[in-house]
């Protein structure tokens, strides 16, 4: 009999684990039923601050409604592909990383696939729609660049968030108990892209946009989208920049991770 | 770092609110600072999630041994919680106020009365939070898996008890009804009302009226759940 290849190993290992979950229907359901519902948390948000003030720092409902979809849609494909990382903790806790270590396959694509978050499928849909229904509404003329933009955005979001996810979680191998500083970054990060980078003040903007990246996410595409100048004074090919700095981000995090692996000494559990 | 997320989008909105010539919702811009950091603080001293130690001694059986204690087990977990809030006050509460203060103009309260009401309040508040990581872990009595229920309970606290936004943004009709017709304001909206001074005096003391309602409503509710378990709880094994 042939080997499998390990593309094939990857796929069985996968659609193991979409069964096992899809096995207890209640549950399932419930799950997807409540990551929908934490986006619906997050817009209810935006939707009753905007319930208040007609403009926040000079941006309109719609316009932020467009810099949310893009920045949730980014976000909620990084945490269906690689959310799971944050337990990274509790694998170097229990010894399960050490399983994975003597297997011949990729530590990184093992851990990934061990724990596939198809419950995190309802969260992915409804960004869609929110991000949909926001273009329809800002009015994004559909010009080929702008759809283009459209499609490239969300991946290029999405790699830089998952980039995000996998270098924080290494933090785990060299000091166990990483669980805030991750979630600040990631989840930080993600708020941080929901809103027109306008409404923040000095260093902390210059940090998290420029400084860690966060500012390409969302913000500088969706200005191009709605055809205006920075209210900043950036230029507008910055728009254009997410796959760059996304590219970068995921090199970086690939670093640290193999940095992480070769360092790694089991906790001894 | 949530801190200083929600800090800056509040007052993107008291700026705003400020630029039409009016308040957002009855809060100026220092008073949304404060309501910030000081609920960022208060997250911790109430334990508003990841309390999970009953629903996990009820599926592993070990709340046998809980039950056989001479002490009621809703005040075996009750004081212990007391305890934590206390050690979170000195703790947990303080580092988000000093770095507010230094980041930020913050409100400090004008009126003498109001210190004793927030202690107060934030007692209460711990009660009724107390009450409802309770019976949401004593749902697992009967589901087993309380996964769902938990979620459920993070979200409901997380948007309706003023975390996402002051739920006094909500038209009044709709805050009105989330104060009364739900406990998840006396969690953390009503202590940070009280501590910003949002309403007068005469307002702040209805305001722990309500409090002291859900408190005694959700722990009488706590007493009466555990006994109907008591009588249907089966242990596995041994």
């Amino acid at each position: 009999m042939a080997e499998p290849s390990t593309a094939a190993i990857y796929r069985r290992l996968v659609a193991a684990q979409v069964r096992s979950q899809a096995s207890y229907r209640a549950s399932f359901a419930l799950d997807l039923l409540s990551n929908v519902v934490f986006l619906g948390a997050d817009l209810l948000t935006v939707l009753v601050v905007f319930g208040r003030v007609p403009v926040l720092a000079g941006f309109s409902l719609t316009d932020t409604l467009l810099v949310f979809g893009l920045s949730s849609l980014g976000f909620s494909l990084a945490d269906l592909a690689v959310g799971n990382i944050d337990r990274m903790q509790r694998h170097v806790r229990t010894g399960l990383l050490d399983a994975v270590l003597i297997r011949p396959l990729g530590v990184l694509w093992q851990l990934l696939v061990l724990d596939v978050g198809v419950r995190r499928l309802g969260r992915v849909c409804s960004a869609v729609v929110v991000l949909v229904i926001a273009v329809r509404l800002a009015q994004v003329p559909a010009t080929p660049a702008n759809l283009l933009l459209l499609v490239v955005t969300p991946v290029a979001g999405a790699v830089f968030f998952s980039a995000v996810f996998v270098a924080t979680a290494t933090v785990a191998f060299w000091w166990v108990d990483s669980g805030e500083l991750s979630a600040a970054l990631t989840y930080g990060g993600r708020d941080f892209t929901s809103y027109p980078m306008t409404v923040y003040g000095g260093w902390f903007r210059h940090v998290l946009a420029f400084g860690l990246g966060f500012g390409f996410v969302a913000y500088y595409p969706a200005l191009i989208l709605l055809d205006r100048p920075d209210p900043l004074g950036a230029p507008s090919w910055l728009g254009w920049c997410g796959p760059v700095l996304a590219a970068v981000a995921a090199v970086l995090a690939g670093l640290v991770w193999r940095t992480g692996v070769r360092h790694y000494r089991s906790t001894g559990s | 770092m949530f801190g200083f997320l929600r800090t800056y989008v509040m007052l993107a909105v008291a700026g705003s609110a400020a630029a039409v010539g009016g308040q957002a919702a009855g809060y100026g811009a220092p008073q949304l600072v404060t309501y910030v950091w000081a609920g960022q603080g208060l997250i911790g001293v109430v334990a508003l999630w990841g309390w999970t130690d009953l629903a996990d001694r009820i599926r592993s059986g070990d709340v046998v041994t809980d039950l056989l204690r001479p002490v009621h087990p809703v005040l075996g977990y009750l004081l212990p919680d007391l305890g934590r809030a206390a050690y979170a006050l000195l703790t947990r509460f303080v580092v988000p106020i000093v770095v507010g203060a230094l980041a930020f103009d913050m409100y400090l309260p004008q009126r003498a009365a109001t210190y004793p009401m927030f202690a107060v309040s934030v007692l209460l508040a711990v009660l009724v939070c107390f009450a409802g990581r309770y019976l949401v872990n004593a749902a697992g009595y009967w589901l087993l898996d309380t996964r769902g229920v938990l979620m459920g309970w993070a979200v409901c606290a997380g948007v309706l008890g003023g975390l996402y936004f002051p739920i006094r943004f909500l038209p009044e009709w709709a805050a009105a009804a989330v104060y009364l017709g739900t406990p998840f304001p006396s969690v953390l909206q009503i202590p940070l009302d009280v501590l910003v001074e949002r309403d007068p005096p005469a307002g702040q003391l209805g305001l722990l009226g309500v409090q002291a309602l859900w408190a005694v409503l959700l722990l009488a509710a706590c007493v009466l759940v555990q006994r109907r378990a008591e009588r249907r709880l089966v242990v596995q094994g041994g």
